[in-house]
């Protein structure tokens, strides 16, 4: 398996995270989160399940807010501005999900067609099957373009996923547990195209997983998430290079094991 | 490690768990705002048109075999049993008036709206809570979509429009029903039937069964998506979702019927 090598990647944050809270009930998740994302970086977050990585990512979307803390991305405070202007902020944030979300009653067409004409309503038709050609064709799926989402595999499924969110051509790319639930070669398959989405698509990403040879792959840094805190962020090297009792078993299972 | 010691005071909150009265104000308050935001949200652009057109004829065309069988029956069934009634004062010939009435003013909307309930009501709260569960409706919001306006308008607008359409529908398909039997058994022809029928028939209860068949069909509406759009809990979410779509549509349906006809009442006198 081979480390990811570091690209050109720039000094502008992309997004700066301090302080962040959020809780559930009496269950504090993150209990002061600091984390910045540089311009063309991407940017691991591991940690067990259940550890508040997906609601990290939730809350620099707006789809939950923070207790307490700053989110900031693309120089916008995610909780502190209108919903229209949240909605303008998301056209440039995308978000792959874990289950992929794909809208189950519509084909793989008409789920690439939807967030484009909704918020680009002059396109012509044209346009529109152009964009979703071209994205299809770079997630490698051109020929999925009239099936439905149950038609499709696990890995077809994040693919499309993917693209989805490629549409919009956004800045930020935020991917939740991309390589879960899915075979080792697709898991590959899947880390080859987030590396391919980086290069192409100049983006700036965070990926959440606990697979470990995802992270190694596609990860130019990596930040591991510990009692609610990121407690570890460095290379991969820099993170595992530890006794600590508590980043060591994840190391171990997935590498030894 | 010590969770009190590393998290801030401000943050360590004892969170109680609200009593069973604070519960039912704090949904009260939620679905207040889901129906202010309906307001809100449902006449400003952008206007999704072709959505709700299409929401129009999913809850419309496909509910029309279920509504016109029904109708037709119910207007066979009414005739026939108040038949013997009439008889009894030499007054069948009131028939036609009777059904007219009866249909337009009470059976027709109430039936419609009982059969939308059950059959639109359910639909909406399931397909709704389905993709809630699913992160449909995140993916939709995470894309730049307003996913209320798009799920929720549309599909709230699409009943109060259709509803009394297939009020005046089933009305009609009612009275052919009703025809059916009165030309049975009577030398009553089609033509004297509808003039009895429709003389009786005056502009107030048009417009109450119009009124209705609206209040009826948003509450239709807002009930199934209000219970879809805040599902949780998984598939066993998305069922409650739908059963309670049609609980609380039917039983809200009849409160409104209560109070409609007492309102109505005091234009009549």
């Amino acid at each position: 398996m081979e480390q990811k090598k570091t690209t050109d990647i720039g000094q502008e944050k992309v997004i700066e995270v301090k302080g962040l809270y959020k809780s559930f009930g009496n269950y504090d998740v993150l209990k002061g989160v600091d984390l910045d994302l540089h311009r063309r970086e991407n940017l691991v977050v591991l940690g067990k399940s259940g550890t508040g990585k997906s609601v990290l990512i939730k809350i620099l979307v707006g789809l939950l807010s923070p207790d307490e803390g700053e989110v900031k991305v693309l120089g916008q405070h995610v909780d502190q501005i209108s919903y229209k202007q949240l909605l303008d902020l998301r056209l440039k944030v995308g978000f792959s999900f874990q289950n992929s979300a794909l809208y189950d009653s519509m084909t793989v067409r008409q789920n690439l067609e939807f967030p484009l004409v909704r918020n680009q309503r002059k396109l012509t038709k044209g346009e529109v099957n152009q964009a979703v050609e071209r994205v299809l064709d770079a997630v490698g799926l051109l020929q999925t373009i009239n099936q439905m989402p149950s038609e499709l595999s696990g890995g077809q499924r994040k693919r499309v996923g993917i693209a989805r969110t490629l549409i919009l051509q956004p800045e930020v790319m935020l991917y939740d547990e991309p390589t879960a639930g899915l075979d080792p070669i697709t898991c590959l398959e899947i880390n080859s195209l987030i590396n391919e989405v980086q290069e192409r698509f100049h983006t700036s990403s965070i990926v959440i997983t606990h697979d470990l040879t995802c992270a190694k792959a596609v990860g130019n840094r990596v930040a591991m998430l510990l009692d609610g805190k990121f407690e570890r962020q460095g290379t991969f090297e820099e993170v595992f290079n530890t006794s600590d009792e508590r980043v060591k078993p994840f190391y171990d299972y997935n590498f030894i094991q | 490690m010590d969770k009190t010691a590393e998290t801030p005071a401000h943050i360590r909150k004892e969170v109680k768990t609200p009593g069973k009265l604070s519960r039912m104000f704090l949904s009260f308050y939620d679905v207040c705002q889901f129906v202010t935001r309906f307001f809100k949200e449902g006449f400003l652009p952008p206007y999704e048109g072709k959505e709700l057109m299409r929401q129009c004829y999913d809850i419309g065309y496909r509910s029309l075999a279920l509504i016109s069988l029904t109708g037709f029956i119910t207007g066979i069934v009414f005739t026939k049993q108040s038949r013997p009634s009439l008889a009894e004062f030499g007054a069948t010939s009131w028939l036609p008036s009777l059904v007219g009435i009866a249909l337009l003013r009470t059976l027709a909307p109430l039936l419609t709206s009982l059969i939308a309930a059950g059959k639109v009501g359910s639909s909406i709260g399931a397909e709704l809570g389905s993709m809630r569960v699913t992160e449909q409706i995140d993916a939709m919001e995470v894309s730049a979509t307003n996913p209320f306006k798009f799920l929720v308008t549309t599909r709230v607008l699409a009943a109060t429009i259709t509803i009394p359409i297939l009020t005046f529908y089933t009305a009609m398909v009612g009275m052919l029903g009703a025809l059916l039997n009165v030309s049975l058994f009577e030398d009553t022809s089609a033509r004297a039937f509808f003039q009895m029928s429709l003389e009786s028939i005056t502009f107030l209860d048009i417009t109450a069964s119009t009124v209705k068949a609206i209040l009826f069909g948003f509450t239709i509406g807002i009930v199934g998506c209000y219970q879809g759009y805040n599902s949780s809990k998984g598939t066993e979410g998305v069922g409650k979702a739908a059963n309670s779509a049609v609980v609380i549509g039917m039983f809200l349906i009849f409160i409104e019927e209560i109070i409609s006809v007492q309102f109505f009442s005091l234009f009549r006198t």
